[in-house]
């Protein structure tokens, strides 16, 4: 690849085109922005729990629904409506169109999940102990789960609704096992070595340091998770989507 | 410089060979025809030409450039308007030709000009503002033109353009085609419709069975076959194939409420017609000679292809 301009304009393109079209799609706002509310007031509301202790593992969830929202939906939705083929056939790599489908759910994610908190910030006396620790937050979980979002989109289907099938039964049990519901702090053994298989503990853990001061890991070692699944989920990405052209699928 | 250079491509979808080391050059400038029947390998050898399949084995470059090892230059000198692609239907047709510009880099007066110009030529002027869902498949394929033309590319590729489409559309795409040939665009086109490979392209390949059968000019292609003519006869009253079983008719098809009648000596064959009619005191209500036709070429070299 020597075209430098052109892989980036197409980066933006895709992007420019993934907002414009799937933000307001009905799976992408009830899997990415009713679900996170619901299971909000599901397990906190009406049961005197600590909102401050447990509002990082709150805004850990909202960005981890929202930005995996997007992705999952996309490729399948353009094979079905055959704009597929024709987007392969611009100049674009399939680079592009991952990192064009990850930064549409990143951005999606951020954006959420900033209104989210600011709306909280305004109403809760939501402590700050890190504002750069929360900003490397953001973008570092938004970019992974997006990612997650991307490689689940990946399988050759052209039937949206098989993928969000997917992706509801691999990010439903991780909420479960992040500390989400059950601060890290207060988890031992079996159940803590569980929670360390889930890239979302990280991503709460970095939010319980930049807000709370109170994360179990160093927040180099939450980030260098986070870095390491965005690494892993893109090139699982790009396999199986390499290996979907070379079949000609 | 060769406009599109493919050499020795090859693919296979597990056990079933679908392109078998198929080469094709066009010279900048030309219109060419890719023709076979259902199954060929047109679509697949289309889709490695524009690098939207990777080949199991061979080069295509685009105006010298190799779409496998500089993908982005490459498909930047194209227009590809794909066979089974379409345009995005939550967008108005003015968004989705905007867009495709933005892919080619085309600045923001740029882009607007060209869309106009294109919108206006291809009748769609005032439903610019529409949302593409609510377009008949005719509209909808002149906008995936749109979107292919858009940069004016050096090289168009059009995957069966007309099929299932209504006389005017048709008629647009093929004008549209000759226009950009005529402004400099090299074209590449499959079809299905030999009539209109022969008034469009100046050079035509077969393919069969993914291998490519034959490549020349149409006129050269029906020349190939002159030995096989055919007479075209009605009657006042059906008559039975048997009528036509001669020396020299090579077959007999009913052809609507005619017969058309293949033959390498149509002297022989008319006298033949004429005296069978009489005998069994039918009168011709019609009939013609005629040349040999790209259609027959067609038929004689994709011979034993799956229906």
């Amino acid at each position: 690849m020597t075209d430098y301009a052109t892989f980036f304009r197409s980066i933006a393109v895709i992007t420019e085109k993934n907002m414009r079209i799937y933000y307001f799609k009905g799976p992408v706002v009830v899997f990415g922005l009713l679900f996170p509310l619901i299971m909000f007031l599901t397990f906190f509301i009406g049961r005197n729990l600590d909102l401050v202790l447990f509002f990082p593992g709150f805004l850990g969830m909202m960005l981890f629904f929202t930005a995996s929202s997007v992705g999952p939906l996309i490729t399948p939705w353009e094979k079905r409506e055959k704009t597929y083929e024709r987007l392969i056939s611009l100049p674009v790599i399939l680079e592009s169109i991952i990192i064009g489908d990850l930064m549409a759910g990143a951005i999606f994610g951020i954006a959420i999940t900033a209104i989210v908190f600011t709306a909280c910030a305004v109403f809760f006396p939501i402590p700050l102990a890190s504002a750069g620790l929360l900003g490397l937050g953001f973008a570092l979980g938004s970019v992974a789960f997006a990612a997650l979002g991307t490689l689940l989109a990946s399988p050759t289907t052209d039937n949206p609704s098989n993928i969000m099938m997917l992706s509801s039964l691999i990010r439903l049990p991780l909420i479960f096992i992040s500390g989400i519901f059950i601060p890290l702090s207060q988890l031992t053994g079996p159940l803590f070595l569980l929670t360390s298989l889930s890239p979302l503990t990280y991503l709460v853990d970095l939010f319980h340091a930049a807000l709370n001061g109170d994360a179990v890991y160093p927040p180099w070692i939450d980030m260098l998770v986070l870095l390491a699944v965005i690494i892993l989920f893109v090139g699982f990405a790009k396999v199986i989507q390499k290996r979907n052209l070379v079949k000609g699928i | 410089m060769d406009a599109i250079e493919a050499k020795n491509l090859c693919k296979s979808f597990g056990p079933v060979t679908a392109v078998d080391d198929v080469s094709i050059t066009i010279p900048e400038g030309s219109i060419f025809g890719f023709l076979g029947p259902n199954g060929a390998g047109k679509t697949t050898t289309i889709r490695m030409i524009t690098g939207v399949l990777i080949p199991d084995a061979g080069t295509v470059r685009i105006l010298g450039t190799d779409v496998q090892n500089d993908p982005l230059a490459a498909k930047l000198k194209m227009g590809v308007i794909p066979e089974n692609g379409t345009v995005y239907s939550d967008l108005t047709a003015w968004q989705n030709i905007l867009l495709a510009a933005k892919f080619y880099g085309m600045d923001r007066a740029g882009r607007e000009e060209r869309a106009t110009e294109i919108l206006d030529r291809l009748g769609l002027a005032e439903r610019r503002d529409d949302y593409v869902r609510t377009f008949s498949k005719g509209m909808r394929q002149r906008i995936s033109i749109a979107c292919a033309i858009v940069h004016s590319p050096p090289v168009l590729i059009l995957d069966e353009p007309t099929t299932g489409l209504d006389v005017y559309s048709r008629r647009l795409v093929i004008d549209t085609v000759r226009h950009m040939n005529r402004e400099g665009s090299t074209i590449l086109l499959t079809t299905h419709n030999i009539e209109e490979a022969n008034a469009l392209c100046s050079i035509v390949s077969i393919i069969n069975r993914g291998k490519i059968v034959a490549t020349d000019s149409p006129e050269k292609l029906k020349k190939t076959f002159d030995t096989s003519r055919y007479i075209e006869v009605s009657f006042d009253r059906a008559v039975e194939p048997g009528l036509f079983s001669a020396p020299g008719i090579t077959r007999a098809e009913a052809w609507g409420d005619k017969w058309r009648v293949y033959t390498d000596d149509p002297d022989r064959a008319v006298k033949h017609i004429a005296s069978a009619a009489e005998r069994s005191r039918l009168a011709i209500v019609s009939i013609a000679t005629s040349n040999p036709t790209l259609e027959e070429a067609f038929v004689r070299l994709t011979a034993g292809a799956p229906p």
